[in-house]
């Protein structure tokens, strides 16, 4: 006979997690399945955790988490050639009891959370991946096959969990394949460092940690972003671009890695670490209208596999746990009052993402991959002449204020006009409004 | 200055569970890889598994594969990449991610 559960989860990333854990919290019959070796084994994230939303679901989470730093200071750095301008926020007001936001090794927090839906009651099996949806004959979701002999297994509502690429839902025709202009490709390293090391360069004592996002060359005029984040004993580095902009580009992405822990203004923060994993993944960044279809008779979709995600704000795991925690919270109350899981039940999961931050952020930014994505010049040009600016300021010799003013204006005008200027300004805020 | 990068370094520090001879990804027809004009996947494959190979086509090796699924993003124009995941406990197994 094949087995029946009240929910079947696929996947053991953030949004697995949180929906796993909340169902098995409130005594549903869960099992979640991960292709993994170990949950974490496939995920990868930058990453920092933000707190809020596991707080949300574990609110004890802090007595026993795997976090690695609290961050305490958090840089933009734009980098040219061989310079960075760039501004830092520092407070001694996140050395609070409950920081808000953490860098975090993720395959350490994923074991972490796996243990909680353990000890909840959740069944969780690894190895196993899921090949597909199993649908009756109206099309409405009842299970899954997997790769294990005999790997039917049903269930009154399944769970979307499963990543970036979303095999699943793409193979069933419920989502589109990704477009490459909404898709960021990113690699990273860790980086092992004594920990003095690291509070020495960055002006740290015990588990404070200082995040640096940076813009710039770097990317070489690809739309991207990379990173440093300080861990307890490690470091992490990592750059990512869209796609369709490495498709063009030409650059491979570890070398563009490369080149970046070789900049001047990096190298020496990372001087004498070993490295001891290199890692991509790929980052779901089309926004708002990127959004595929989240429920359908018997079927919900979580975290990335969703397409929630924040590339404005770096933000991806807590919109992740969010979801699966509202995707089984509608579980639980549709099984509470006795009501079948097909669509327009589950339209309810929908109007919970609606009334969240999570689609109130991503409407708000709606227009900003677009921009980004048909205007290099925030890329390229303007790193490039806001650090030759800031160089020329910064230069005392015995050119006139004035005359250097001028210089300065000169410059951004040639590389863009006035009009060009102007047009990036309003596109700009437009895209943030 | 430019930096020569040996991805065979950065691949060795990861551990894989390689399913010998049952490889996840494959490509479609190589003839599609032959008058392919970008062959994107061989720059952007972050684990370089892609290669121009003397016939003009593509070797793929799926040994180092990171399953990010960019390969299959790019190539999917042209649908010659046929991309599943491994059978499940094999593949890239991330220490830390």
């Amino acid at each position: 006979m094949v087995e029946k559960f009240d929910a079947i989860v696929i996947g053991a990333g953030p949004s697995g997690n949180a929906a796993a854990y909340t169902l098995a919290k409130q005594g549903l019959n869960v099992l979640q399945l991960e292709r993994g070796e170990y949950p974490g084994a496939k995920n990868v994230q930058g990453g920092i955790m933000y707190a809020a939303e596991l707080e949300k679901i574990i609110p004890d989470f802090r007595e026993d988490c795997p976090t690695e730093r609290h961050i305490i200071e958090q840089r933009i750095w734009l980098l040219g050639d061989d310079n960075y301008i760039g501004t830092n926020y520092r407070s001694d007001a996140f050395n609070s009891d409950k920081p808000n936001r953490y860098t975090i090794i993720r395959a350490n927090i994923d074991k972490w959370f796996s243990e909680k839906i353990r000890e909840a009651g959740g069944l969780q099996i690894c190895e196993t991946t899921v090949t597909e949806l199993i649908r009756d004959a109206s099309g409405k979701v009842i299970g899954v096959r997997t790769d294990r002999e005999g790997g039917e297994i049903h269930a009154d509502v399944v769970i979307m969990a499963d990543g970036v690429n979303a095999l699943l839902a793409r193979r069933t025709g419920f989502q589109q394949e990704l477009a490459p202009q909404n898709v960021a490709l990113a690699v990273k390293e860790i980086l092992f460092i004594d920990p003095e090391l690291i509070q020495q360069r960055f002006g740290l004592k015990d588990e404070e940690g200082v995040v640096i996002e940076i813009m710039g060359k770097v990317t070489k005029g690809m739309v991207g972003t990379a990173f440093l984040y300080t861990n307890k004993e490690s470091l992490t580095i990592g750059i990512g671009c869209l796609i369709s902009d490495f498709k063009e580009g030409a650059i491979p992405p570890y070398k563009m890695l490369e080149d970046l822990k070789n900049h001047p203004v990096i190298k020496p923060l990372i001087e004498g670490a070993e490295m001891k994993e290199y890692a991509a993944h790929m980052i779901p960044e089309g926004g708002y209208k990127a959004v595929p279809q989240l429920f359908g008779d018997g079927w919900m979709v979580v975290g990335d596999a969703a397409h929630f995600n924040n590339a404005a704000h770096r933000e991806g795991s807590n919109l992740a746990m969010a979801s699966g925690r509202m995707a089984a919270e509608t579980v639980i109350e549709l099984k509470q009052a006795g009501k079948p899981f097909n669509a327009a039940n589950l339209a309810a999961y929908k109007k919970k993402l609606d009334d969240s931050f999570i689609m109130k952020d991503l409407k708000k930014y709606r227009n900003l991959p677009g921009i980004m994505h048909e205007n290099k010049q925030f890329f390229g040009a303007y790193p490039d002449t806001l650090t030759a600016a800031a160089h020329s300021w910064f230069t005392v010799d015995s050119v006139d204020k004035k005359t250097k003013e001028k210089e300065i204006m000169k410059s951004f005008v040639k590389k863009r006009s006035i009009m060009g200027l102007v047009g990036d300004a309003i596109k700009l805020v437009r895209a943030v409004r | 200055m430019s930096i020569v990068v040996k991805i065979e370094e950065k691949l060795y520090q990861n551990r894989y569970i390689v399913d010998e001879s049952r490889p996840h990804i494959q490509i479609r027809n190589d003839a599609v890889c032959k008058s392919c004009e970008s062959q994107a996947c061989t720059v952007c494959c972050p684990a370089a598994c892609y290669t121009k190979n003397e016939t003009g086509s593509v070797t793929l090796a799926t040994d180092g594969c990171l399953e990010c699924g960019t390969c299959r993003v790019v190539c999917q124009d042209k649908e010659n990449i046929q991309w599943d995941y491994p059978r499940g406990g094999y593949g890239i197994s991330y220490k830390f991610g």
